[in-house]
């Protein structure tokens, strides 16, 4: 199991895409390719924008499927970074 | 070019100062104002800061005409001419603590000045956190669209003002790149400015990409639909001039109950296509930030219109077989 702690990498506003692709792409992407399930640890992180979300995790279930989020656990996200969360998965699976 | 700052300019009443906008002769700049007082909101110092950075790019001519208004010491506070290397014919102002009320004019290249200036926002407008929550969403991702989609050599030019008595801020993102129907011409092939404006604050409509629904690893076309989102839940403006066309969000009645819209053309809104032509484009919101906007149940609900939205938007797009 992985676990990767977003506030290391945002701050407490995590809003930076280009941040967002460098986790999925060497952190994430890697560990899922390993057979490896990946914790996304937001804790202290206090806000998040749908832009970052989707640079972390949409290419991901574009391109390993919705079965990826099998393996893949948020944790410590509070309300605001749930439903945006949200928001991402459910367009992410609306477009296949 | 010449522009004029009249005596107020504000969202609900910007459109008087655009269409007095005059754009013939790209090579000179002359700024005229009121003489008795100028009440603007920020995005106007910006449009006026970011028309003056690309006159200073290529070495074209700016007249300035010394502002006699009683209120022009604001002009010099939020940083309008130290940004224009001009000289403000003023004597030597003393700087008020800009704590609590104004986050001054910004220009913003690149990540990391959009990483450091949203640190920096902050602290300068002395609101509890969960306040400052949608003003730092709302910055980020206006000025993250232009520094992905604008190809603007000045980047963004920000500022922003709170107004204690009213408990809103006013936000102001402008460039000088080139423009909504440019970043969408590649995919969506929009007839005219407006149409792009619209497609824009459509969700799931992006400039990145062919598929239909708009989703690439870096872009879901969600950005300006979440704010003007924020702006409709609040009951505010909410602004996009960009080439010859405007749209304009109108405040939703307080008597009238706030439902989302996937279509921008659906909401209460006002709008221009035979304007000034901006290049670039210009964005502008007011919002209050009383407890009537909670993000968690904004976001709920943007989750379901945007779902829906994209749908149609998918929809619409579908090919018929032809049968002959």
């Amino acid at each position: 199991m992985r676990e990767i702690k977003i506030y290391k990498f945002t701050g407490s506003f995590a809003e930076n895409k280009d941040v967002a692709r460098k986790i999925r792409v060497e952190i994430i992407l890697p560990a899922l390719d390993k057979k490896d399930k990946v914790i996304l640890n937001f804790k202290d992180v206090e806000s998040a924008t749908q832009s970052f979300i989707h640079a972390l995790i949409s290419d991901i279930i574009h391109k390993k499927g919705a079965e990826s989020l099998n393996n893949i656990y948020f944790r410590n996200c509070n309300e605001v970074i749930k439903k945006i969360i949200e928001i991402v998965t459910d367009y992410m699976q609306d477009s296949f | 070019m010449k522009i004029h700052l009249s005596n107020s300019i504000w969202i609900g009443n910007i459109d008087p100062f655009i269409r007095s906008f005059d754009t013939s002769n790209g090579k000179v700049l002359e700024i005229t104002s009121h003489k008795k007082w100028i009440s603007a909101h920020p995005v106007v110092l910006c449009m006026i800061s970011a028309l003056g950075l690309f006159m200073r790019e290529h070495n074209f001519k700016i007249s300035f005409e010394k502002m006699e208004a009683t209120s022009k010491h604001y002009f010099y506070r939020m940083g309008l001419f130290d940004l224009l290397k001009i000289d403000s014919q003023m004597k030597k102002v003393i700087p008020h603590e800009s704590a609590g009320r104004f986050i001054p004019i910004q220009q913003i290249r690149n990540s990391e000045d959009l990483g450091n200036f949203i640190k920096d926002m902050v602290p300068l407008l002395h609101l509890e956190s969960e306040k400052t929550e949608p003003i730092k969403y709302i910055m980020s991702e206006l000025i993250r669209n232009v520094l992905e989609h604008a190809i603007a050599p000045n980047g963004a030019i920000v500022c922003a003002q709170y107004y204690k008595k009213s408990n809103t801020i006013r936000i102001g993102v402008v460039d000088t790149g080139v423009g909504i129907k440019n970043t969408l011409q590649k995919y969506y092939h929009p007839k005219d400015d407006f149409e792009a404006i619209i497609l824009a604050l459509t969700p799931g409509v992006t400039g990145t990409t062919t598929k239909i629904g708009g989703v690439t690893e870096m872009n879901a076309g969600a950005g300006l639909f979440f704010i003007k989102s924020l702006a409709k839940t609040s009951r505010d403006f909410f602004m996009i001039y960009s080439g010859k066309a405007m749209y304009k969000l109108l405040k939703n009645p307080k008597n009238k109950q706030i439902k989302l819209m996937a279509d921008p053309l659906k909401d209460h809104y006002s709008s221009g296509d035979k304007l000034p032509f901006w290049k670039g484009t210009v964005v502008a919101i007011d919002l209050c930030l009383n407890d009537n906007i909670d993000f968690k149940e904004l976001l709920t609900a943007i989750k379901k219109v945007y779902g829906e939205g994209k749908k149609n938007l998918i929809k619409e797009r579908y090919k018929k077989p032809r049968f002959i």
